[in-house]
């Protein structure tokens, strides 16, 4: 097959073949650019975040009329309700351990500050998120040591929440070791948090733990984490809860009820929603994190979708008339001797053609709406292999749309040609 | 005529009944994506007091320094987002503009007066009282609490009517008691149905969009002479002393500020006083001072999360292509039917008269496609709470304004996709039609 005669034919029909290639065009660059998208929030949505998840569960709580000064008188009274809380949650049957801590990740709720490398160091070397816990912090998030130690019970302090923050001790991640020490073992090296003067020794590196937020404003400092061995004193507290392997549902039901009967007085919800509710699994805090996500994932899922249905039944109701058009001038090459191959391969090289043409123009635009996003909307930049994969989707598409029509046309038998000429 | 024109029309559509299905499909689905992610964007991106938003104004003053500019990615250099508690104060006590509140978020304990309810965490903002005022907050019963209040750190409380009827049962409870956090407050006022989105007043803190209105209101002196902390964001230059005392005394921002200034001499004058405030308390750098309007603020914050714009820019993608494939569609249509054109421009019909007929058809299918569409639209907004986040996807509704955009939209997108096709058709030579059959 040759391809003048199929641009003779093209020729024709200026206006059908623009306006495929046009919309061909456009579905490539919207389709890559969702593609690059779902790509991008699925990542997003199941990258690790350094805890053993399951049987991991938090409860969030305030007391009612609990001191709310600074002084020490109130800082020692808020410290005693809180171990109160903690010893009675570690007692429960269905609990293996718990601990009390400031926050935990994916909850949105970031503490965090400059590490510097010397005391009083002006400009931050990375900034970082807090995790104040005591020595179960590690067991109880089942983080992954992979230098030095956990603290120990006796290096646990506790102090008012708002008051300094200077660390004797902490753990860092090994993504923050690694960009504070880049000749590595960080173990026994000195820190400096929030710009402070006093020192803090690294005792040892987890592996992998990720900041609360999930923010884009979180996202230069996502994997620097530093915990801090004190219990934070406030009118509020979060408990990190791991429940025995399987008993999960039970430990959150008994949990809250062992809080309200160390004291009732406290704000403790247990409502339907999310929102409603104190006590939550990490599977539900990992899905309400990534809501946004998902659903943005979802949608483009759709749209591309509609979009791909719509290219691919435009192309199949345009190149239906056309073979109807033509119907005399293929019984006359059927008739001619051309077999039913040729037929089908006519239409579909010329479906080729067109949707390659279509293509090439839908890459430049395809980078161009990447372009766009990235300028106004924070999008990454798309790499080449999405527009390679929206390539062969269109294409394909184009082919898959075109065959039912092209095999009617190569059905069109020889003896049309000698009819009502 | 016209009449005529439709029955011409139907019998057309019903000839190729595949091909007019996959039109009518095809505008119904264009429409319908993009009318959902418009009911999204629209919902977001509204104005959320529009017979005040001009008059509604942000101050900001840099109380950081040039040093603390290093490293901010804003090419616009501007100072921080909120204030620290000595300019706010200060910036109140001067009193210039027509009304005025600085405020911060709080998150206090309410307990219910019935005994063996659990206490509840209610969210709210310590206000000064010009603070009804200056947003128009509806009351249904009684009202803000007075400037001698303000000064006399008067233990008043304002309520929204659904905690109201949450903790009193409803019902007028101006003069009633609130516990909160273990202190009594005195209800002076409930308010009505009153839920601005996005939370304009504070969205540093408040954030942009919340599923439930705030429920307490209560002076900021009184907040600040009891130690209720803050609970917003608190953001630091430098770390300040410990305790809520010490975030007082330090440059900590924490504190939003809302300025009602009644025409541009107004805002101008209150620009070149923020000037002089910013002068005379930071000597040692030239002063750094913003003075937004609302709207300008609320973008400037970015408010509209970036996903619903990119969904909206998706979406209109989605019916340009459902435009251009309609027209391929409309070409392949009319100029299958040469024929019938040829005859009826050889009887005499005007080229405007094949314009009519054709544009007639196409907006037929318009029409179909905007009914299949506004189904859909519905099945959209409705599925919205099922993907996008709870807060945003509540504010999304179908309303009247919204099913007659679609209808419009479906019928003038199909028109201007049967322009060209139309022109063409306008087009045929009668002689040749006629001659070649």
């Amino acid at each position: 097959m040759t391809l003048p005669p199929i641009l003779a034919a093209l020729r024709k029909h200026k206006a059908g073949v623009l306006l495929i290639a046009l919309q061909v065009a456009l579905t490539l660059a919207i389709v890559c650019n969702a593609i690059f998208i779902i790509g991008q929030r699925v990542q997003r949505i199941h990258r690790p975040t350094g805890l053993q998840e399951d049987n991991l569960f938090m409860v969030t709580q305030s007391w009612v009329g609990a001191p709310t000064g600074d002084d020490q008188a109130a800082t020692d009274k808020l410290d005693s309700m809180l171990r109160t809380d903690v010893a009675a949650l570690r007692n429960l049957p269905d609990v293996e351990s718990a601990v009390a801590i400031n926050t935990m990740p994916l909850t949105n709720s970031t503490w965090s500050g400059g590490i510097g490398m010397k005391p009083d160091q002006e400009h931050s070397t990375a900034q970082a998120a807090y995790y104040f816990g005591d020595e179960q912090m590690l067991p109880t998030l089942g983080l992954r040591l992979i230098a030095g130690r956990n603290f120990t019970s006796a290096e646990i302090q506790h102090r008012a929440f708002r008051g300094t923050n200077e660390p004797v001790l902490v753990i860092i991640t090994k993504a923050l070791a690694d960009k504070l020490f880049p000749d590595g073992n960080a173990v026994g090296k000195v820190i400096y948090v929030d710009g402070g003067k006093k020192p803090s020794t690294v005792v040892g590196v987890v592996e992998r733990m990720q900041v609360p937020s999930v923010q884009s404003w979180a996202n230069y400092f996502t994997w620097y984490s530093v915990l801090i061995p004190a219990r934070l004193d406030a009118g509020f507290a979060r408990y990190a809860i791991r429940a025995k392997p399987g008993r999960l549902q039970a430990a959150m039901r008994e949990a809250p009820k062992a809080l309200f009967a160390v004291d009732p007085m406290r704000v403790l919800d247990e409502g339907a929603t999310y929102e409603d509710s104190s006590v939550h699994s990490f599977a539900d805090i990992r899905a309400n994190a990534y809501r946004a996500d998902r659903g943005m994932a979802v949608l483009m899922g759709v749209i591309c979708l509609i979009l791909l249905c719509v290219t691919g039944a435009g192309i199949v109701g345009l190149t239906s008339f056309w073979v109807g058009q033509r119907h005399k001038q293929i019984g006359v090459r059927r008739a001619l001797g051309a077999r039913k191959i040729d037929i089908l391969r006519y239409f579909q090289l010329e479906n080729l053609m067109i949707a390659g043409v279509g293509a090439a123009v839908g890459v430049a635009l395809a980078v161009g709406l990447n372009l766009l996003l990235m300028h106004f909307y924070e999008m990454d930049r798309m790499p080449v292999l999405y527009v390679l994969l929206g390539l062969v989707v269109v294409l394909a598409l184009g082919q898959a749309a075109v065959f039912a029509p092209a095999r009617r046309a190569a059905n069109v038998p020889p003896v049309v040609a000698t009819r009502s000429v | 005529m016209f009449r005529y024109y439709l029955d011409l029309a139907l019998r057309s559509l019903r000839r190729s009944p595949g091909l007019t299905a996959l039109m009518i499909l095809t505008i119904g689905f264009g429409v319908a994506a993009s009318m959902t992610a418009w009911s999204v964007f629209r919902a977001v991106s509204g104005d959320p007091i529009p017979w005040k938003s001009s008059r509604l104004y942000v101050p900001q003053i840099d109380m950081w320094g040039p040093s603390a500019q290093v490293g901010n990615n804003d090419p616009d250099k501007g100072p921080p987002d909120a204030l620290d508690y000595e300019d706010a104060v200060a910036l109140m006590r001067d009193h210039r503009a027509t009304l005025q509140s600085a405020m911060y978020m709080v998150g206090p304990a309410v307990v219910p007066s019935q005994p063996g309810k659990h206490p509840i965490n209610v969210s709210g903002h310590a206000v000064f009282s010009e603070f009804f005022p200056l947003v128009d907050a509806p009351f249904a019963y009684g009202n803000g609490w007075s400037a001698n209040d303000d000064t006399q750190r008067a233990n008043v409380v304002v309520i929204s009517g659904k905690l109201n009827d949450k903790v009193f049962g409803g019902g007028n409870s101006v003069g009633k008691t609130l516990d909160m956090e273990g202190r009594d407050y005195r209800v002076v006022g409930v308010l009505g149905d009153w839920h601005p989105q996005p939370t304009y007043y504070d969205v540093v803190n408040a954030g942009g969009f919340n599923i439930d209105p705030e429920d307490v209101f209560l002076p900021f002196n009184t907040a600040i002479s009891i130690g209720m902390p803050n609970q917003g964001n608190t953001n630091c230059n430098v770390v300040p002393q410990a305790g809520f005392v010490g975030l007082q005394h330090s440059s900590c921002i924490w504190i939003a500020y809302l300025a009602q200034l009644d025409d541009a001499a107004a805002a101008q004058a209150y620009k070149t006083y923020l000037e002089g405030v910013a002068r005379q308390r930071y000597p040692s750098w030239a002063p750094n001072v913003r003075l937004r309007g609302l709207m300008e603020w609320l973008d400037y914050e970015h408010v509209v999360p970036p996903d619903t714009k990119v969904s909206l820019l998706v979406a209109l993608g989605l019916l340009l292509v459902c435009l251009v494939n309609t027209a391929g569609l409309l070409l392949a249509k009319f100029l299958r039917r040469s024929g019938e054109i040829g005859v009826r421009r050889a009887l005499g019909a005007p080229r405007t008269a094949i314009y009519a007929q054709f544009l007639t058809e196409a907006g037929m299918i318009g029409a179909a496609g905007g009914v299949l569409g506004l189904l859909l639209t519905g099945i959209g907004v409705a599925s919205v709470g099922l993907v996008m986040p709870r807060d945003i996807a509540a504010l999304a509704r179908v309303d009247v304004s919204l099913l007659l955009t679609t209808l419009l939209v479906a019928v003038v997108a199909s028109v201007l996709a049967a322009l060209y096709p139309t022109f063409r058709a306008s087009r045929v030579q009668p002689a040749w039609q006629l001659k070649s059959n």
